[in-house]
């Protein structure tokens, strides 16, 4: 269980300090599935970076499983059980995605235990476990080896931060079901997703509405969905991949 | 014959992988002497006498065979030049395995200079793995100054691969290469530099011949206080392709200088010179630190792959 208490993240400004997160409170249960949504520059992603240990929080407490993590470092915090899917992954030259692999789950893996978890992240192993996780990889593929990575730390809390950012439809679609699968074996973990996809919004047990660094909303889907359909927070994947598409323009 | 000690052995692996005598021809220069020496049927090895040094010579036609000429040295003091020439006939295919380790524990420098020439006949194709290794505590330096020149004739190919990982006090790389037409050289150098080591690489490959071809890159870590220039110069005097990159980490104080050197004496050649320096991304290290690693544990995964 990750739990947040009054948490705040301020960044100096030109005449005061921003506040990015203000006094944010929330908990995520075990063997549950939260999506944080809201409008772009909300401060989803910053929440996310705080319980990674990214960023420092200036106010407010994060625990994990009732100890307090607030002051450990990414590297702690790693450890502790949170894994972290960037919006971005990052490519390494030289490295390739058995040795990311191997990283991550902290131990020697054999060649068949890494495949294991690019299978279930829908990707053909033999493929691309000797490739370089660099520029010659797709954006989905590199989103994928991203989800991968976190799949064999085998971590009490993931945190997912825009899944679906920056790949195609196609890819969109694929992520989908490796994110269904994860809920289904959820157990004895929770997962918190960055999100503004209808879809993944569809597979949450609890929704949480971030708007200009507090929470607007928050409870049970079936009780916040019905309020988002339509709206930015909560998008059809053809409208937010599509920007032209018609009517974008009223839930940019 | 092959009488070498803990430390020569240690030298060795470092520097040809070599935990045993090597099948196929050799010589293995210990302490500015011969350790063994083998030929075979098709590769033929002799010491030269106007200087030190020898001559290998490959018979036309040679396949899968492999030479192996590492040298190593362990007294402090000594300083040695040495001329290596390297016949390769047409349409052989071999590797060649050279290589220097040096462990200096006195207080005076160690040097061995070698120059290594290679004539690549027609159509003929050779594999080159050159390594250079230091160790020991000892307040003398450790000293390399390689010279490789490489002449390719007509559809041969070269592929090279230049390894200075750890130790080496300074050092100061010339590599030229003239090709002829169809001929192509392949680079790849990998150099890591540490403590106030210097390190200066310097290439100067002339693609004459039609459709021949260059591409060298280099990967290179400067630590501490150490110093590169990578000095690459591709001239192009016929229709050919060359390319060269420079991709570089630097971290505390080191320091590199790239010098992009493109000469196009012909409409119709191709040059490109790509360069990068810069220090660890921060987010590859925040990434890895997400997977477990603490940030120097990161740094190193960082650099080991990007060493490989």
């Amino acid at each position: 269980m990750l739990e947040l208490k009054h948490l705040s993240f301020e960044v100096p400004g030109e005449e005061e300090a921003k506040e990015i997160i203000r006094d944010v409170s929330l908990v995520v249960p075990d063997d549950k599935l939260v999506v944080v949504t809201g409008p772009n520059g909300g401060g989803k992603s910053t929440l996310a970076k705080l319980i990674a240990g990214i960023e420092k929080p200036t106010a407010g407490q994060i625990f994990l499983g009732g100890e307090d993590i607030t002051e450990k470092s990414v590297t702690e915090r790693a450890k502790l059980g949170i894994g972290f899917a960037f919006q971005q992954p990052v490519r390494f030259k030289g490295i390739r995605v058995i040795d990311l692999l191997r990283i991550a789950a902290g131990k020697k893996l054999s060649v068949s235990d890494a495949c294991g978890y690019l299978s279930a992240v829908g990707m053909c192993a033999r493929d691309y476990i000797k490739r370089e996780v660099n520029a010659s990889l797709s954006g989905g593929e590199l989103k994928r080896i991203e989800i991968a990575t976190v799949l064999a730390r085998n971590p009490l809390v993931s945190v997912f931060d825009e899944p679906e950012a920056g790949i195609d439809l196609w890819s969109f679609q694929n992520l989908i079901e490796v994110f269904e699968k994860l809920r289904e074996s959820i157990s004895g973990s929770s997962i918190l997703i960055i999100s503004h996809q209808e879809r993944i919004l569809n597979i949450a047990d609890e929704i949480v509405v971030l708007k200009n660094g507090t929470i607007d909303k928050q409870g049970p889907r079936d009780e916040i969905l019905p309020s988002l359909i339509g709206t930015s927070a909560a998008v059809e994947e053809c409208r937010r991949l599509m920007p032209a598409a018609k009517g974008a323009e009223n839930h940019a | 014959m092959l009488k070498l000690d803990e430390i020569q052995m240690r030298l060795l692996r470092e520097v040809a992988d070599l935990h045993t005598v090597p099948e196929g021809a050799y010589n293995i220069r210990s302490n500015s002497e011969s350790a063994g020496r083998q030929s075979t049927a098709n590769i033929e090895i002799t010491p030269k006498t106007d200087v030190s040094g020898l001559e290998v010579r490959i018979k036309p036609g040679t396949k899968n065979e492999s030479v192996h000429i590492p040298v190593v040295m362990t007294k402090s003091g000594l300083k040695e030049l040495v001329y290596n020439d390297f016949f390769i006939g047409e349409n052989a295919d071999v590797v060649i395995v050279a290589g220097c380790g040096i462990d200096n524990c006195g207080n005076q420098d160690s040097e061995h200079d070698g120059i290594h020439r290679f004539y690549v006949g027609k159509n003929a194709k050779v594999k080159y793995v050159e390594k250079h290794y230091g160790s020991g505590t000892g307040t003398g330096k450790r000293i390399l100054n390689p010279g490789t020149e490489v002449y390719q004739e007509e559809g041969s190919s070269v592929e090279m691969e230049m390894v200075q990982i750890k130790g080496v006090d300074d050092t100061s790389r010339t590599t030229t290469a003239e090709l002829g037409a169809g001929a192509k050289l392949v680079v790849r150098e990998r150099l890591m530099t540490h403590g106030s080591q210097k390190a200066l690489s310097t290439y100067v490959v002339k693609l004459n011949g039609a459709d021949s071809s260059a591409d060298i890159v280099s990967r290179s870590v400067a630590r501490d206080d150490s110093f590169q220039t990578f000095d690459a110069k591709i001239v192009g005097n016929a229709a050919c392709h060359g390319h060269t990159e420079c991709d570089s980490i630097i971290m505390d104080r080191g320091r590199i200088l790239a010098v992009p050197g493109l000469e196009a004496n012909d409409v119709d050649a191709a040059l490109v010179h790509e360069a990068a320096i810069g220090k660890i991304a921060g987010d590859q290290i925040i990434k890895l630190m997400t997977l477990g690693l603490t940030e120097a544990e990161a740094e190193e995964q960082i650099i080991n792959g990007f060493l490989q």
